[in-house]
């Protein structure tokens, strides 16, 4: 899709963002890591925007200023996106972070974020190293699509190789399939 | 020994990977670090007795020849063999045996031998196999080895005794290469890449890093591994000559680099890069660096692994939703899905040496496990049964398949044989043991 289309679709993905983040849609994904619905498209998971949207995408105070990242009450304070099973569907719970990283971003343009991607040891090493940066790039993807540009996100998978928990059960793997924001 | 670490590393050892290569010799004979417990046996097993060598020259032998060849054969899943406490005497020659003793116990055939200590210094193994039933010898030979070779002209007495009585070609004096991960401290673990026997003793560590390591890959003559490191921040295939102990990285750049396999010529290396986008097969020449892309499709291609023939090779994708396998030319071509009806999850395809079979990592309700597909009929088997068994490798005569399972203390080796009759694990006492590669023939 190229020219205006595309910008027709940013514009709509940006008031889904707007709109979708609180609304009472049911959840498609659950902390157990059951994917039941599978959506392919790029963001946001919850599709009801019935008006119930209240917050805004940008939330938790105005401070974008390089110290923020420093400040533990900042959204900027939470640095793990977590993943369901086999997915690289960014959650409608991770998208206050993503905005307020985003915006962080676009705030200061000569800082830069590392994405370490990662999934859980389940299945063949190497297809896990492809799903850990599938999902470290859907984090990118969403950076800059909401104010970061491209040369401020790196990213880099590790597969399964630096679990974050040593256990091997789907608490541990819930913990596991995740991207890191290192700054 | 030999280590390599710059001043570089030396400085900023806390944050930068600490990498060490050291020759093979210089941690030769410490413990061995890895036995084997034999899980499941063969009914149909031929029944051998390997009867302790005599030895002549030596108030103590160094090594219990008769022991390694009695543990090779049993372990192959193809011989039943006897200890020697039941045996009902241990004759070293042929005029000394009493056939009819063995008769009674159902031994089909018999290996005895000798260990002679020769007067410049080295040894000579003599040994025998004797058919009990015809009363007859079958094979017999004097080979003169040294001290530092006794092990391996013990693994080539089993070859030997293997192929005269099977007909194929024995694979105990090949060599398998893994990785294993001690944990110091949370987050900070020590990755070893280590060669040893292929019955897992005498492991050599040929690299040591503080971080992780992926996928060792056997070049076809037997003397260079390619692997992958994150040494530099990021996957990064590299080789290392085994001989020298020289690396070189050889692949690096934006995105995966990753999924090393050597083609049967020795010349090229498929390769998984996601520098254009997504994960792709690349082919990489070795001698000038040529990069050529294989696959183009938005969807994960990884894992290649190439056929005997060295014209096609098969790969994991997941172009049709969840992963599966695909084959296709190397002159190019459109891949074709080589898995159906197996369920969701197949990937890590490796070929049989004779190119008829393919082992996979399988997913299912149960867990992954290692299956094998037949190439003509399309059918396949599942050949483990723990929960988590991943990363198999072919034996190079095609009789069993080496992998890591889940075990109690944490990933560890096991091998089956490749219709799945016997299990055995190999066992390490020091942290996990993962993505083991079953070497070459060591012509």
């Amino acid at each position: 899709m190229k020219g205006a289309g595309q910008k027709l679709l940013v514009v709509l993905l940006a008031a889904l963002l707007v709109t979708g983040c609180s609304s009472r849609s049911t959840r498609s994904d659950d902390a157990q890591g059951r994917a039941t619905v599978e959506d392919r498209s790029m963001g946001q998971t919850g599709t009801d925007a019935d008006g119930g949207a209240q917050s805004s995408a940008l939330p938790g105070g105005s401070d974008l200023s390089a110290s923020a990242l420093n400040d533990p009450a900042s959204p900027l304070a939470v640095r793990i996106i977590y993943f369901d099973y086999d997915s690289a569907n960014i959650r409608s719970d991770s998208s206050d972070t993503l905005a307020a990283h985003a915006a962080f971003l676009a705030a200061n343009p000569t800082l830069s974020v590392t994405l370490e991607g990662h999934a859980d040891e389940r299945g063949s090493r190497e297809y896990n190293l492809a799903l850990g940066e599938r999902r470290a790039l859907a984090v990118r993807r969403q950076l800059v699509l909401l104010g970061a540009s491209a040369g401020q996100v790196r990213s880099v998978s590790y597969g399964e190789e630096r679990p974050a928990v040593d256990g091997h059960g789907e608490e541990s793997y819930s913990l596991n399939r995740r991207v890191e924001l290192v700054y | 020994m030999f280590s390599i670490r710059s001043r570089e590393f030396a400085r900023r050892a806390l944050r930068v990977a600490l990498v060490l290569v050291l020759f093979a010799a210089a941690t030769a004979r410490a413990a061995e670090e890895v036995t084997i417990r034999i899980e499941e046996g063969v009914a149909s097993a031929l029944p051998i007795a390997v009867v302790p060598f005599a030895t002549v020259g030596d108030a103590e032998p160094p090594l219990d020849v008769a022991a390694i060849v009695r543990a090779d054969l049993a372990r192959s899943g193809q011989f039943a063999t006897m200890p020697p406490e039941g045996m009902p005497s241990q004759p070293a020659a042929f005029s000394a045996i009493n056939f009819k003793d063995w008769r009674v116990l159902g031994m089909e055939n018999l290996v005895i031998g000798k260990l002679l200590r020769a007067p410049e210094g080295g040894y000579v193994v003599e040994f025998r196999v004797v058919d009990v039933y015809k009363g007859k010898q079958l094979m017999g030979y004097r080979v003169p080895t040294t001290a530092a070779n006794l092990r391996l002209t013990a693994h080539h007495v089993s070859d030997l005794v293997y192929e005269r009585l099977l007909g194929e070609r024995g694979a105990f004096s090949t060599r398998i290469a893994y990785i294993t991960v001690e944990k110091k401290a949370p987050g900070a673990s020590i990755y070893r890449l280590q060669i040893a026997d292929a019955d897992g003793y005498d492991p050599h560590t040929i690299l040591e890093s503080t971080q992780p390591l992926m996928s060792p890959t056997w070049s076809p003559d037997g003397n260079h591994l390619a692997y992958v490191s994150f040494e530099d921040r990021n996957s990064a295939i590299w080789l290392q000559d085994l001989r020298s102990g020289e690396r070189k990285k050889i692949i690096a750049g934006e995105g995966i680099n990753s999924a090393p396999a050597f083609a049967p010529d020795g010349q090229r290396l498929a390769v998984t890069l996601s520098r254009d986008g997504n994960p792709e097969i690349y082919l990489y020449r070795l001698g000038n660096g040529n990069l050529r892309r294989l696959t183009n499709h938005p969807a994960i291609d990884t894992e290649a692994n190439w056929a005997p023939d060295g014209r096609s090779i098969v790969f994991t994708s997941d172009r049709g939703g969840g992963p599966q396998i695909y084959r296709m030319d190397v002159d190019g071509g459109r891949p074709e899905r080589v898995t159906f009806n197996m369920g969701n999850y197949n990937a890590r395809a490796r070929y049989s040496p004779d190119g008829r079979r393919l082992a996979v990592v399988h997913g299912d309700k149960s867990g992954y496990h290692i299956a094998v597909v037949d190439l003509a009929s399309n059918d396949f088997q599942v050949v483990t049964n723990a929960r988590l068994d991943e990363s198999p490798s072919f034996a190079p005569n095609g009789s069993m398949i080496i992998y890591a399972t889940m075990g109690s203390g944490g990933t560890e080796l096991a091998a089956t044989s490749t219709d799945g009759r016997l299990k055995q694990r190999l066992a390490t006492q020091r942290g996990e043991v993962r993505e083991p590669a079953w070497g070459p023939f060591r012509d």
